[in-house]
């Protein structure tokens, strides 16, 4: 338990004054900025987005900054400042089949209508230290080709029209779509609510869950169906307007995950899927996400739910990384006043201990 | 609307600083909030909550009584104001053709002129993978 304390104040402001000025490091070196942030450390600010849950690439680099590149205290500092503002609604969700999409592979089909683009990957690089980035590198302007206008459709939507996979479940009518920032989470959870809370879930530990079930702990012999990134429009119900006005567009990954099939005695097989959503470029994430949400959908698909990536319970309450930040990082405030009890009672065991260890009482014992 | 959302501030007002802008006035001064963003299940499925983005909004009424409306995603207040101006003139029957022709046109030219650049780069990186038969590779 966590008991106040007092005093304290001038240590504390001069700790934060130190604190800023090593977040400066040595001012001979330049200061860097906002910009430089968002422009080249851009996966930095996509996850900060993500686990944020807030789409603002200036707040996410000034968070980062901030936090000295501690990405999850800065995610912690998007949290709180998104809790400063008021809500003016909700999107009309977002359509990732008409995504400007800059890159978009399947690991299961390789001639997808609309082709296999790689779009900017580190995969296929060789992970070897680049000395030329150190500094003064000046890349070469992209390479160009005739772009094609034909449409690119999700691969599941594909695979759909003949059946061979699940199509996805359709909101009943007049449903709420669940949201956990506003309403506590309760067990067993709806899929709604489980991937917003694996959208904003903590990618270290999805992609350990996700890990988890390919060596075996909850296997669901996954397929990469489709990974896709790029541009979507956001559309917004204004009220005052009276119909839905364009915001702008956002950057999403999506992640289709197609998965082992089923099929029942009234159902013919099909295969299943998992689903992968997230701000920015963020693949290590959705697919993690979409091996979670599939594996999470054990209870429903008539699975033995044995794995710890199929209890619901045990994956959400531990997915978010400022819940669990805040309770880890607690342990540091001062807790004397606990402890002193915790002392005194060891003292007393202690001192029972030694007393029924004295000769005098082994002999009483032994009466 | 949609391209002035893609704009910034600072392009929309060099277009209109050519304007001799009838009166108007703040109906609803900007104003930065949260709109959560919807994705669905699976892409085509039931929606759910993916996170919130910033939004600025503002609402302009022009002396002759057009209201306008401006939403901008960010915290760009000023982008919001211009935006819901626009939008007010759009409506008037003495701007309303002058905006399409010298603040929107434009405007839409540069930024199919931007995705074009973007969708030539993205295309040179479109691969055609094809499988060896096993013991050939």
């Amino acid at each position: 338990m966590y008991v106040a304390v007092k005093g304290g104040e001038r240590a504390i402001e001069n700790a934060h004054r130190l604190l800023a000025d090593k977040r400066r490091g040595d001012q001979n070196v330049p200061e860097v900025t906002l910009d430089q942030i968002s422009e080249q450390l851009g996966l930095a600010v996509d996850r900060v987005m993500s686990e944020g849950s807030l789409y603002d690439r200036e707040l996410a680099a000034l968070a980062i900054k901030q936090a000295r590149g501690d990405l999850i205290e800065a995610i912690f500092l998007v949290r709180a400042f998104r809790a400063t503002l008021p809500r003016f609604g909700a999107s009309e969700p977002v359509d990732t089949g008409a995504m400007r999409v800059q890159r978009r592979v399947s690991s299961t089909f390789k001639d997808i209508p609309g082709g296999q683009i790689l779009g900017p990957t580190f995969d296929y690089t060789h992970r070897l230290l680049d000395s030329a980035l150190a500094q003064g590198f000046v890349p070469e302007a992209p390479a160009t080709a005739d772009a094609s206008t034909a449409p690119t459709p999700r691969v599941t939507d594909i695979l759909g029209r003949d059946g061979l996979i699940e199509s996805s479940p359709q909101a009943e009518d007049g449903a709420s779509v669940g949201d956990l920032t506003r309403e506590p989470l309760n067990f067993p959870a709806d899929r709604d609510l489980r991937l917003q809370n694996l959208a904003r879930g903590d990618e270290g530990f999805l992609l350990a869950m996700g890990y988890s079930t390919q060596r075996g702990y909850g296997r669901n012999h996954p397929f990469a169906g489709e990974i896709r990134f790029g541009e979507v429009e956001v559309e917004f119900l204004a009220e005052d307007v009276g119909f839905a006005v364009p915001l702008g567009s956002i950057e999403l990954t999506e992640c289709q995950m197609v998965n082992q099939f089923k099929g029942s005695a009234t159902e013919a097989p099909c295969f299943t899927r998992g689903y992968g959503l997230a701000f920015g470029q963020s693949e290590r994430k959705t697919m993690s996400m979409a091996l979670v949400d599939r594996a999470l959908r054990a209870r429903e698909l008539g699975e033995e739910a044995l794995a710890p990536a199929q209890d619901e319970e045990f994956v959400m309450s531990h997915s978010d990384n400022v819940q669990a930040t805040g309770f880890v990082e607690h342990l540091k405030l001062p807790h004397y006043v606990d402890f002193q009890s915790e002392l005194g009672l060891l003292r007393k065991l202690r001192k029972e201990f030694t007393d029924a260890q004295a000769p005098g009482a082994m002999k009483e014992a032994a009466e | 609307m949609a391209v002035l959302a893609h704009a910034e501030a600072g392009e929309i007002a060099a277009r209109l600083r050519d304007f001799v802008l009838p009166a108007h006035q703040d109906l609803r001064a900007p104003e930065n909030g949260l709109v959560m963003l919807r994705g669905r299940v699976g892409g085509d499925g039931a929606p759910f909550n993916l996170g919130e983005a910033t939004v600025s909004r503002a609402a302009v009424r022009l002396a002759s009584g057009e209201v306008g409306f401006g939403y901008t995603l960010g915290r760009d207040g000023e982008k919001a104001r211009l935006i819901a101006l626009c939008d007010a003139l759009g409506q008037s029957r003495d701007f309303g053709l002058a905006v399409e022709r010298d603040v929107i046109a434009p405007l839409r030219e540069q930024l199919m002129i931007r995705r074009k650049q973007a969708a030539a780069e993205t295309a040179a990186t479109k691969v055609d993978f094809y499988t060896m038969v096993r013991g050939e590779g």
